[in-house]
């Protein structure tokens, strides 16, 4: 689990940053969208390295939903019968939503694939305008895009929270303080990465790009 | 105080269970919560019927034998309490309590409200020992070890094997217990020889009794009577990266 989250989580950074590009303006955000292409060039032939990229994330996020659901199988083994009475958990709401909290992130993902990877969910739709596309997804008139966009990243933002204390974790932090020390970076992280993403959706919506 | 009290009846292991519901009346605020149970199966003997069976031995919240689901509370509502040492002043008046056993498939129930805790007792077989022939007491000193390796194995040291981080833990997870009963010896000289097969061996252990896996929730310090800290975990889980990436086994002693 810690393994593969610190992949994908390393893949939501570089994503964040190459997002905030929009704010430098349509030729520039376009010019970005078109390099991630050609990346490797003229070591890797074409689109190779982004091929690379899809096949290493992909792994990682099976690898990811494989070791989860092994987890997921276990508990529910071994507590056959449940509790006629149990309180609300004493540990935090990230940490009690991740496996459902897993299953609407994928749902995103998948959503957010086929509207600003293939186009097919997107008005606009072309491969060749990635700026249009994300003005066109975010328009005021299209507000329940922006709503679900926006619940989805705060999911990402809990699933983040607690995700990255417990790798921290399972990759050996043994001390009370680097816990605390952990504790801290990681909802720092969750922000400053909700934050990063939601800016973009918000900045279309109130117009400062267009 | 009169209580109603909701208890988990269970014949016996292959019986299903269900929730009675008890009134008690003239319950002393200065009565543990135990001898509130007493009390009632005093009168439930006086009636005729079958008193509710639960674990107890020295009730001085050192021995670990009670262990009681209160109102899905382990150990009930105060912190670093266990059942025995509980009071019923932390209780109101007229207030309905439900009474449950530890829940989990490798703590399978006997009747009622005891549970058969020998799942922990195979990890501990699995090593949680030292090989070492230690003789009695040391002179004190004579062992040098660092005052913070001294105190964070004594902290893992206080656990008393109740099992209630295995009840709190959303996956039924006994690693509180596996990383307290592992720390207390791999912080200490006398435990380094088996440091790493000591590790792998009891997690195969914990893993084979049928507990879940811990996900790093954070429920069980909280329920824990002696308040184990939760990056014992973390300790575990670095001794187990060395182990693994030494490849030991998990034979104690080689």
């Amino acid at each position: 689990m810690a393994v593969t989250g610190i992949l994908l989580a390393l893949f939501l950074i570089a994503h964040m940053l190459g997002n905030l590009k929009v704010f430098t303006g349509e030729t520039s955000f376009d010019h970005y969208a078109h390099w991630l292409r050609d990346i490797g060039k003229p070591l890797l032939p074409g689109v190779w390295f982004l091929w690379i990229l899809r096949t290493v994330l992909v792994v990682a996020v099976v690898a990811h939903i494989v070791a989860a659901t092994v987890l997921a199988r276990r508990a529910r083994a071994a507590r056959p019968v449940k509790y006629a009475h149990r309180k609300k958990v004493n540990g935090s709401y990230a940490a009690r939503t991740m496996r459902w909290g897993g299953v609407i992130i994928l749902l995103f993902v998948i959503y957010h694939l086929l509207d600003l990877t293939t186009g097919t969910l997107n008005p606009v739709g072309d491969a060749s305008k990635p700026y249009g596309n994300v003005v066109a997804d975010f328009a005021p008139e299209r507000w329940y895009v922006t709503l679900f966009y926006t619940l989805a990243i705060l999911a990402v933002g809990f699933h983040l929270r607690h995700g990255a204390f417990s790798a921290f974790r399972s990759l050996g932090q043994q001390t009370p303080r680097g816990e605390r020390r952990a504790r801290t970076a990681a909802l720092i992280f969750a922000v400053l990465l909700c934050a990063g993403y939601l800016v973009v959706p918000f900045a279309v919506l109130t117009g400062l790009v267009s | 105080m009169n209580l109603t009290l909701r208890i988990w009846r269970q014949k016996g292991p292959e019986d299903k269970g269900r929730m009675v519901t008890y009134p008690v009346d003239d319950v002393s605020p200065d009565m543990s919560f135990l001898e509130m149970l007493d009390v009632l199966n005093e009168r439930l003997i006086l009636a005729g019927e079958d008193p509710v069976a639960f674990d107890h031995d020295c009730r001085e919240g050192i021995c670990g034998m009670c262990g009681l689901m209160i109102n899905g509370d382990a150990h009930g509502p105060q912190r670093g309490t266990t059942a025995c040492q509980l009071h019923m002043r932390q209780f109101t008046d007229g207030e309905t309590i439900d009474i449950e056993p530890w829940r989990a498939s490798a703590f399978p129930v006997v009747k009622d409200l005891v549970v058969n805790r020998s799942a922990f007792d195979k990890i501990i077989a699995a090593g949680g020992y030292v090989t070492a022939p230690t003789g009695s007491a040391p002179e004190a000193h004579s062992t040098p070890v660092a005052k913070a390796n001294a105190d964070a194995a004594f902290e893992s040291a206080a656990c008393i094997g109740c099992g209630a981080c295995v009840a709190a833990c959303p996956n039924g997870s006994g690693m509180l217990f596996t990383a307290a009963k592992l720390t207390q010896l791999s912080l200490l000289p006398q435990g380094q020889p088996e440091r790493y097969t000591r590790v792998i061996g009891m997690v195969d252990a914990h893993d084979e009794a049928g507990f879940g896996g811990c996900t790093n929730a954070g429920e069980c310090t909280p329920a824990c009577p002696k308040g184990i800290p939760l990056n014992t975990i973390g300790r575990l889980n670095r001794d187990y990266l060395a182990a693994t990436a030494k490849g030991a086994n998990n034979t104690p002693g080689s």
